[in-house]
């Protein structure tokens, strides 16, 4: 499938803000994030700024982005559209819940942080959705997508969060243990992920993409016309086996590795090293979750490439 | 609505035989010709005449070589459109309602006036029946026609699809699948039609029709060599002169 930009920004960024709402949120339930109107403003805020760059971006790959209003309204059957409601309704609680913390209002903070928490769970789960539900691209049509959508918002919004904490100065050492556990858990699933879809079977062939599979092997023999169309530029990218292990290999150092080792060396250092090293758990994880982002879709193969010279999907 | 109909009123689609096809390529062209005046007109036709030529089709010849266990080959050409699947997984993905499945006919269709262009259907649909056209900025896709097929203004025999009206060897038929006493119902159960890809679930409507075994059988697949490998030109004219 062909990694568009705009797409691996919208759900690599939103899922960051939402996986900042839910922890902070979290945190916030638990005590572990002091009740100051600041603090909520930089995580809170922060949280609804990237879920709205996010979203901003996911309309630049639309041919019509000012009808953008009209994916809402088939909820009841697209998961796209339901990940676009879902997104709108997250904004409910998430900014009342800020607006609770500023104005001081503490007795509705457990309902409005814990509908922040489900709104924002169910939105990333709508947006994994939205792959995992198509059944002609095997390696996203697995539970295993809304479980890397979901440990992978948490762990960059844990990096946020934990970024955030050491600039306002409310880091607590348990931040790093669960950040820990969130990093080595979106490792975990990446690393079963990239095996179940090496060892998967096949689900459809060229044999039973031409219904031809009773009278022999089947090859393209000539496509319909000389030059890529649409869906070959679409559906038919290709990346060399060599350089998905590379990025693999990327993905995993720099989107997990290089920031669990920066987080845990910044919670042992004070001041400027600190700031610098959480600076450093920031950018290799940006660089790292962008290559994990593409790989998903650059590695994902479609049914229809069965028709342009494809032997299995 | 994208949800899609329980049942449509009647299920038309084509029903295409390989053992017939050869391939010219005519009914691709006619359909482009068609319907870039039709419904979903025009279709982008970017650098037609230049290196790299791209725009929308939206039936397209495949040609496979099949080759049997002991070896024998054979060419099947192999036109593809959309099949107007009954559980058309491009109508329930569209997030706006303009993909739809039509309760009349069983027809799916685009409104290019409500399509965001987010190419989700093009990513939902396994037979690559959508292309989307870069310069409108929406979806398109085969519409069996639909401009013609109503089309009280044409001749009653010209009341079919533009693909099926200009293929010369009577290689595609159309009709109402849902009837099992349609003519192409009929040509389809007696010639064994069968759905493409079946394990994707999406139950299209279209059929294709298998090429026929060869008459000869017992034919040798090959034919044994004339020379064996690796003898050189005298040798060869040695052999051809104590041959004789």
């Amino acid at each position: 499938m062909h990694p568009a930009k705009s797409v691996i920004l919208f759900t690599t960024v939103s899922g960051a803000g939402y996986g900042l709402a839910i922890l902070f949120a979290l945190f916030d339930l638990a005590g572990m994030v002091p009740p100051h109107p600041a603090v909520s403003l930089a995580g809170l805020g922060l949280a609804l700024l990237l879920v709205v760059i996010g979203l901003v971006a996911s309309t630049f790959h639309l041919g019509h982005p000012e009808r953008a209003w009209r994916a809402l309204t088939q909820w009841r059957s697209s998961w796209l559209s339901r990940e676009g409601c879902m997104a709108l309704i997250t904004f409910m609680p998430t900014g009342l819940y800020l607006a609770a913390r500023l104005m001081g209002k503490t007795d509705v903070i457990p309902v409005l942080a814990g509908a922040t928490v489900v709104c924002s769970v169910l939105t990333v789960q709508c947006t994994a959705m939205i792959y995992a539900s198509l059944k002609p691209v095997p390696a996203w049509a697995t539970p295993l997508t809304p479980l890397t959508y979901h440990v992978l918002a948490l762990a960059s919004g844990g990096l946020v969060l934990n970024a955030l904490a050491h600039t306002l100065g409310f880091w607590r050492s348990d931040f790093v243990d669960i950040l820990s556990l969130l990093l080595l858990s979106g490792m975990v699933v990446k690393i079963v992920y990239w095996r179940k879809i090496g060892r998967a079977s096949a689900t459809a062939t060229a044999e039973s993409a031409t219904g031809l599979g009773e009278i022999g092997k089947v090859t393209l023999f000539e496509g319909p016309h000389d030059a890529d169309n649409y869906l070959m530029k679409e559906m038919g990218f290709q990346i060399a086996r060599k350089h998905a292990m590379r990025l693999r290999r990327l993905s995993l150092l720099w989107g997990f590795l290089f920031p669990l080792l920066a987080v845990s060396f910044a919670s042992f250092t004070q001041g400027v090293g600190a700031s610098i090293l959480v600076g450093v758990s920031l950018l290799t994880a940006a660089v790292g979750l962008f290559a994990e982002r593409w790989l998903f879709f650059a590695e994902a193969k479609h049914a229809v490439t069965l028709y342009y010279g494809n032997d299995k999907v | 609505m994208t949800s899609l109909p329980h049942q449509t009123d009647k299920k038309l689609g084509l029903v295409i035989d390989l053992d017939i096809c050869v391939g010219c390529h005519a009914c691709a062209v006619n359909c482009k010709e068609w319907n870039t005046g039709g419904h979903s007109a025009p279709l982008t036709d970017n650098d037609a005449y230049g290196p790299d030529p791209s725009g929308v089709w939206f039936n397209r010849v495949h040609t496979f070589e099949v080759v049997s266990e002991d070896g024998c080959g054979r060419m099947v050409h192999f036109p593809k459109s959309c099949l107007h699947c009954e559980d058309a997984p491009c109508v329930t993905v569209c997030p706006t309602g303009a993909s739809y499945k039509r309760v009349e006919d069983g027809i799916v269709l685009v409104d290019a006036d409500q399509c965001i262009g987010c190419k989700l259907c093009s990513w939902a649909c396994p037979y690559g029946a959508r292309e989307y056209d870069e310069d409108a900025g929406v979806m398109k896709k085969c519409t069996l026609c639909i401009d013609r097929i109503y089309n009280d203004t044409l001749p009653e025999d010209m009341r079919v699809p533009a693909c099926v009206s200009t293929c010369p060897a009577g290689a595609r038929s159309f009709g109402d699948l849902g009837d099992p006493d349609s003519a192409v119902s009929k040509l389809s159960d007696r010639r064994g039609g069968y759905a493409l890809m079946p394990e994707q679930g999406t139950k299209p409507v279209n059929r294709y029709l298998p090429p026929r075994k060869p008459h000869r059988t017992d034919a040798p697949n090959a034919l044994s060599p004339v020379a064996a490998d690796g003898a050189g030109t005298v040798a060869r004219w040695l052999d051809k002169i104590l041959s004789l």
